[in-house]
């Protein structure tokens, strides 16, 4: 569960977030939505201790997170650009994490499903970008974390593997987790998050699910109520 | 941070720049044996050399690697990790793979030429520590000064210009003031503005033994007296330990605040 | 012929028949020294044998054979111990300590005036203020002795071997440290100083002044205070020694002022401050030595003219040489030096591009000695490639315009 309050954050005169709050964020699927620059990854690069804020807070459970990093045990973060150290093959790569994280996984299983067999010793630098998306789903799942973060981890999957990966999400669903995803698809969206967290100038100007945004808007397409919230805070 | 170190490590050792650099030195070994064909000589060379080139190589990749290594960074900060651990040990895996390009890329063609079975071989070895020494300052010097730019250009950019000023600027204006302040005592002075310096220390550490300690005489007594003696030796290894330390140390505070 | 013949037998046979043997120990007849002396003939032989003799200022005065057996004279600092002002004086064996530091008398261990034909051998001296001063004698021999002085400024102490216009006199195979200066030679000529130790002095380890047509060879100088001076003489020899460890404001490993007519060849230099300083030297040739690890390999100041250097190797050193004034003479030929980074196309073993041993660096240490820790700087380096390429500040001319590739002495 993840609490956040009047959270804070500006790169030199760029305020980014701006008294940030957001209620508790239990199990279930939430899509952090919202225009270009409206803080989407520096919240979640908040809540992964990637960005310091300037000043709030950030609970989990009820425990204040901000400048410790036990607590990333239980989170899984899907980075959106997959670049991974050239020189590392992909079986390398995996049992790096796995010694940097003792924890029960369970990538054997996920190789197999991304059909990754064949590229297991393969330098990452010769991966093409779709199958190095595919490490990077396997690096994300292979832990039984709690939290999963992931942002945009749509790009550049096939059809195919895109399904595995949807079916993937709703699996660690139903295990009771907090799933967090930032994406620009919103058919994906729609299809899989519950509830949806619309950021707008460093601040949360939406927060609940598909149905009670689309009644606010009297939008029926997901894609149109949010255009329509944008629209109406420029106005 | 040993598994940090490990994998940064094992990437540098199989990259093409690690190669180049250790393929470098072997080459230049060689070729300061083959042309010289006299140990004392070869290592005279060799220290001009190492004292300028590691610096600048520790420069330029620790700014390289780390913009680099940016995404492999951001895949460590998301798992359970002490900054500290990371960035740390990433640095050593860096410091140490071009220290050991160094140490094996000189040392096969000066093992082969027997400089075992020679009184060189102090020489060598204290002049192959200090390029390892002037390996690691450089490095996190420029460690320092990539976490402080985003941009790679002016990273890279800022971190050649440091290892300009130390390596050669910083002589020249050091020179000029000693011939203009001529007339005063400069002993202390010349003692302090090379102590500040580590390319200097570590010049002045190695030419020690090589080839001034009899002009020390000629200088007065404060600067033999000081660099004639063993605590010399050791106020200047002091010296060169803190140049090591302090920018490690401000890697660890830079790095806690920063964000990615 | 036949009547020199005869008189030299006659003496023999008399010398056969009246010398003997005076015995000196402590239930002898004679339980000192002096006594034994005064009451033995010319051309005795006085045995001196093992023990402890305090005696002081022995006056010598007729031939006579001194001959220690492990016999130790203490001065107990009241005086000199033996005042040789006879003719034909052996003196050998003994230990002599501690002679009586005089601010105003020269005192001495060994103290000899106006003689000649003395052998002074196999002594060892200990805490003497001077060891052996020998003043206007000649044909003497100075051979193996020992000098272990404790000098500690120049004021308050004096020299192990001191000659002071004396002629035909040899100096060899004696180890002397911790003097004022080792070996001094005032006035002297016709001498030959050789296989001689000597090291830790506060000011020379051997010292001319004013002495003319004399050779050194062979002997060993090292960690003196200033190093060895040759000034103000002609016709010196100085081949096959070995200078080296000289380290100081004003050291060398040699000295040279107002010389000329020199032969300086052979020698080998290591890790002087300065290897030679030559001030005012005239026609000296320097060959077949070698320079090695030294501040400067060569100092030349003011007013030297035709010096020639062949020959030699510069190992290594900081700077090869440092040179103040025009060429007037001087030449550089034919030298190995470890810096020359030109190349020998026609393969004979003298490389195609001349040498230009003054560095502009040379220069700026000479003013500035403190900036000596820059030295091997990159800046350094660079301000010195400047100056090769345009010299302004070294003489054009001065080069070895036939540098030569391999070392030449080993």
């Amino acid at each position: 569960m993840i609490t956040i309050e009047n959270l804070h954050k500006s790169f030199g005169k760029l305020k980014v977030l701006d008294g940030l709050n957001m209620s508790a964020l239990g199990e279930g699927i939430f899509a952090v939505l919202g225009p270009n620059g409206s803080g989407k990854t520096t919240l979640i690069k908040c809540i992964l201790g990637m960005v310091i804020p300037n000043s709030g807070s950030i609970k989990l459970n009820n425990e204040e997170i901000i400048g410790k990093w036990i607590y990333r045990k239980k989170i899984s973060y899907m980075p959106q650009i997959a670049n991974f150290p050239p020189n590392l093959r992909v079986v390398e790569l995996i049992e790096m994490i796995k010694t940097l994280r003792p924890q029960q996984t369970k990538e054997t299983e996920l190789i197999k499903l991304f059909d990754l067999e064949d590229s297991l010793n393969k330098k990452l630098a010769t991966l093409s970008g779709g199958t190095k998306q595919k490490v990077n789903i396997v690096l994300t799942f292979m832990f039984d974390s709690p939290i999963i973060i992931l942002d945009e981890p749509t790009t550049g999957l096939d059809p195919l593997s895109l399904i595995e990966l949807k079916k993937l999400i709703i699996a660690e669903k139903s295990k009771n987790k907090t799933i967090i995803i930032t994406s620009h698809i919103m058919s994906f969206i729609e299809e899989i998050s519950d509830e949806i967290v619309f950021l707008l100038e460093g601040n949360v100007s939406f927060n609940g699910t598909i149905e009670s945004l689309k009644e606010e808007t009297n939008e029926g397409n997901l894609e149109h109520a949010i255009a329509n919230i944008i629209q109406k805070s420029n106005d | 941070m040993i598994k940090i170190l490990k994998y940064s490590f094992y990437d540098l050792m199989r990259s093409k720049w690690s190669y180049i650099y250790f393929f470098f030195y072997l080459f230049l070994g060689f070729v300061l044996l083959f042309l010289n064909n006299d140990l004392s000589k070869s290592i005279i060379t060799l220290m001009n050399v190492i004292v300028v080139l590691t610096p600048l190589i520790g420069a330029i990749f620790g700014a390289m690697y780390h913009y680099n290594s940016k995404e492999f960074v951001e895949l460590l900060l998301a798992q359970p990790l002490k900054r500290r651990t990371i960035f740390l040990g990433q640095f050593l895996g860096l410091s140490i793979s071009l220290t050991l390009s160094l140490v094996a890329g000189l040392g096969i063609p000066f093992l082969s030429y027997g400089i075992f079975m020679s009184a060189d071989i102090f020489d060598f070895i204290s002049i192959l520590i200090v390029g390892g020494v002037l390996t690691f300052i450089f490095t996190a010097i420029s460690y320092n000064i990539a976490l402080a730019n985003e941009d790679k250009i002016k990273g890279i950019g800022f971190a050649i210009l440091a290892w300009l000023f130390t390596a050669v600027i910083y002589d020249g204006l050091f020179l000029v003031s000693l011939v203009i302040f001529d007339e005063y005592p400069l002993e202390y002075f010349a003692l302090g503005a090379s102590v500040f310096n580590p390319i200097d220390l570590s010049r002045i550490l190695i030419i020690l033994k090589l080839d001034i300690s009899a002009l020390l005489g000629y200088t007065g007594a404060v600067l033999q007296n000081f660099f004639g003696t063993s605590v010399g030796m050791l106020i200047t290894s002091i010296m060169l330990m803190l140049w090591m330390f302090i920018p490690l140390k401000m890697i660890v505070s830079k790095s806690k605040k920063k964000d990615f | 012929m036949k009547k020199n013949l005869s008189i030299f037998f006659l003496c023999f046979l008399f010398w056969q028949v009246s010398a003997q043997n005076i015995i000196v120990c402590d239930n002898c007849n004679f339980t000192n020294v002096s006594n034994a002396i005064s009451n033995a003939n010319t051309h005795d032989t006085i045995i001196v044998s093992k023990g402890l003799y305090k005696e002081h200022d022995i006056i010598i005065d007729k031939p006579l054979t001194l001959i220690g057996e492990e016999a130790i004279i203490d001065a107990d600092f009241k005086g000199g111990c033996f005042n040789v002002i006879a003719d034909s004086v052996s003196i050998s064996g003994f230990t002599i300590n501690n002679i009586k530091t005089s601010y105003t008398k020269d005192i001495s261990g060994i103290y000899t005036f106006r003689i000649s034909n003395f052998i002074f051998e196999n002594n060892t001296f200990n805490n003497p203020f001077f060891a052996i001063l020998i003043q206007k004698s000649e044909n003497g021999i100075v051979r193996n002795n020992v000098i272990n002085g404790n000098a500690k400024d120049e004021i308050s102490s004096g020299n192990g071997i001191h000659l002071w216009h004396s002629n035909n006199v040899e100096i060899y195979g004696n180890t002397i440290s911790q003097m004022r200066d080792g070996i001094y030679l005032e006035f002297v000529k016709n001498s030959n100083t050789y296989k001689n130790e000597s090291r830790n002095h506060v000011r020379y380890g051997l010292h001319f002044m004013f002495s003319n047509s004399n050779s050194y060879q062979d002997n060993i100088f090292e960690r003196n205070g200033a190093g060895v001076a040759v000034m103000f003489s002609k016709d010196i020899v100085m081949t096959n020694n070995i200078f080296q460890y000289n380290w100081g404001t004003a050291s060398y490993g040699l000295l040279l002022k107002e010389i000329y007519d020199a032969e300086i060849s052979n020698n080998t230099f290591i890790q002087n401050t300065i290897g030679i300083n030559a001030e005012g030297s005239t026609r000296v040739n320097y060959f077949n030595n070698i320079f090695k690890s030294n501040g400067w390999a060569t100092k030349i100041t003011g007013g030297c003219y035709d010096n020639i250097f062949y020959n030699n190797d510069f190992l290594n050193n900081t700077f090869d040489i440092s040179y103040q004034g025009r060429q007037n003479g001087n030449m550089f030929n034919g030298n190995y030096w470890s810096g020359y980074t030109g190349y020998d196309l026609d393969k004979n073993g003298v490389g195609d591009v001349p040498y230009r041993p003054v560095k502009l660096f040379s220069y700026v240490v000479n003013k500035t000695p403190e900036t000596i820790i820059l030295h091997r700087s990159l800046f350094i380096d660079i301000v010195n490639f400047s100056e090769k390429v345009s010299p302004i500040f070294t003489p054009k001319e001065l080069q070895d315009f036939k540098p030569v590739l391999k070392r030449i002495n080993k």
